[in-house]
């Protein structure tokens, strides 16, 4: 079914304005999303009618709140099909969950000589917090490489895996190249060698629908901001019988049973691993922006998102000189390019002066500009908000970087 | 020429400019036209590192005072950076010590020096301040 476009760029607000007195077109979606009118307004509801800190109070405002923030659990847990309500934790947000679960499983799980795989392809927040892992716990990281198209070098893994393997991580969708990995078949070779998988879906979650039961993975992380609600919120969505099995996180309110000076002990998950006041209001916006996707049905955005990057991969190969990277058979709406030897830096100065607003840099990705060979590259990436006609201003901001830069 | 007369001289350049255009053609114009940095400074040690582009820069002091040269791998940097050098190259250390830049923001170009940009740039002028300590300290060892 094909979008209303005109509908869905009236809802929102941000990008209806002028920015250097252009129209403002923003291609920085893998960064951050923008907010529909109904998740600002949600907002701006909860705080003027509802907020009350939720699990504690006995007043009418704070149950409220609190089946408010339940609710949403039910909802994401709908919305990336897990099995179990109890399987979603609340986080800050990608980067969040993952040290989460790399302090919590890697408490439980890990020990010398261990080896954990990810990718060369994996945001610094899916890297980082896996070698401060290893380096906690005298582990070993492994990676498993990728190609000059930005596709993962399958073949390579059944000779990562063994029986010293004790989880491997890997992103959906690199942020940097807009490749889709094939974690499905990741997930069945892992298991087969009795390895769980954590999956990095914050470049996935908002281009296509999830089903972690269907995928099998054991974790799948993601951030609420990417998927058009606030900053802050994210979700962990864990496999029971690891979380049962985790230690708690952080220590604090909310996730104790019983607390005596001497010891205390904790409530199950997904209480467990969340110490203090939880970002309820974050999460009725994820609930609301959940809604919001649904209406509009992830499979209509998909597609028009898939038209979009046909459409712009089509127009920007026309441009002599310059270069895309990532050119993965199957990718999200992001494309990453230089201009023959103009730096990204220079390139994404003019096109902010031209009301266009890309990323450059290294993307949180330097191992993948190193194998690239290069210190950065433009990013364009598209939302469903975006359109033709936001392509066409940016082949035309770059042919005028060209121009300038002659 | 005195460090307020060069940086008044320079507006005087730009105000010719109306559009954002052309004051950015001009730069790179600068950008280009700034003599390459002798590669033996092009490396780590002189690395001021910016998340987005990269600017090198060396300090020498010669009969009393510092001479700068610097690099960019951006051109829109580097005509910043070539400005940078003319304001403060060839002046006494106590001289860029005591510095007050005005002139960044009076063509305009504060985006461009703002410490959210990572461009090394905010760091080039810490650092050219910083030289000139060094080398204020290094000649009057008592003081």
């Amino acid at each position: 079914m094909p979008i209303d476009i005109n509908k869905i760029r009236s809802e929102f607000p941000i990008l209806n304005q002028k920015i250097h007195g252009k129209d403002y077109v923003y291609l920085d979606n893998g960064a951050t999303t923008q907010k529909p009118i109904q998740v600002i307004d949600a907002v701006s509801d909860f705080y003027k009618n509802t907020n009350s800190n939720i699990h504690r109070g006995v007043h009418h405002l704070s149950d409220l709140s609190t089946k408010a923030y339940e609710a949403v659990r039910s909802k994401v847990q709908n919305f990336i099909n897990a099995e179990q309500e109890q399987e979603i934790i609340f986080t800050k947000g990608t980067t969040d969950s993952i040290n989460l679960v790399a302090f919590s499983f890697g408490e439980r799980y890990i020990n010398t000589g261990d080896e954990i795989i990810i990718s060369a392809m994996e945001h610094h927040s899916n890297l980082v917090p896996w070698q401060m892992l290893c380096e906690r716990k005298g582990a070993n990281l492994r990676v498993l490489p990728f190609n000059k198209n930005g596709e993962l070098e399958m073949d390579k893994l059944p000779g990562l895996l063994n029986d010293k393997t004790k989880l491997l991580a890997v992103t959906h969708v690199s942020n940097s190249l807009g490749t889709i990995n094939p974690v499905k078949e990741i997930i069945e070779q892992a298991h087969k060698a009795n390895v769980p998988v954590l999956i990095d879906g914050a470049q996935s979650i908002q281009h296509s629908i999830i089903d972690v039961q269907d995928l099998d993975c054991d974790f799948y992380v993601f951030s609420g901001h990417k998927i058009y609600a606030e900053t802050g919120i994210g979700v962990l969505y864990g496999k029971e019988k690891y979380l049962k099995e985790m230690p708690p996180y952080q220590g604090g309110g909310d996730m104790v049973d019983h607390v005596t000076l001497e010891k205390t002990t904790y409530l199950d998950a997904p209480f467990k691993f969340e110490a203090g006041t939880a970002n309820y209001v974050g999460a009725v916006s994820l609930g609301v922006a959940i809604d919001y996707i649904n209406d509009i049905g992830l499979k209509n955005i998909a597609e028009y998102e898939a038209e979009l990057l046909q459409y712009a991969t089509a127009e920007l190969e026309k441009i002599e000189g310059l270069t895309i990277y990532g050119k993965a058979k199957h990718k999200t709406a992001t494309i990453s390019f230089l201009l023959d030897k103009i730096h990204h830096y220079d390139t994404g100065m003019i096109l902010d002066k031209l009301g266009i607003a890309v990323r450059t840099g290294s993307h949180c990705t330097q191992p993948i500009m190193d194998f690239l060979d290069i210190t950065g590259t433009v990013r364009a990436s598209f939302a469903f908000y975006n359109t033709k006609n936001d392509v066409d201003r940016l082949v035309a901001g770059i042919l005028k970087v060209k121009e300038m830069f002659a | 020429m005195t460090l307020k007369e060069i940086q008044e001289e320079i507006i005087e350049e730009f105000a010719v400019f109306d559009e954002w255009m052309d004051k950015y053609e001009f730069l790179i114009e600068l950008g280009q036209s700034l003599p390459a940095i002798d590669v033996k400074f092009k490396n780590n040690e002189y690395l001021i590192n910016g998340c987005q582009s990269k600017v090198w820069l060396n300090a020498e002091l010669i009969d009393g005072k510092i001479q700068f040269t610097a690099d960019s791998d951006a051109i829109i940097t580097k005509g910043i950076v070539a400005l940078l050098v003319r304001v403060l190259s060839n002046r006494t250390p106590e001289e860029i010590m005591n510095s007050e830049l005005f002139f960044i923001e009076n063509i305009g170009l504060t985006d461009n020096l703002s410490p959210t940009r990572s461009n090394g740039l905010v760091s080039m002028v810490k650092q050219m301040k910083l030289y000139g300590m060094a080398f204020n300290a290094k000649m009057n060892p008592s003081s």
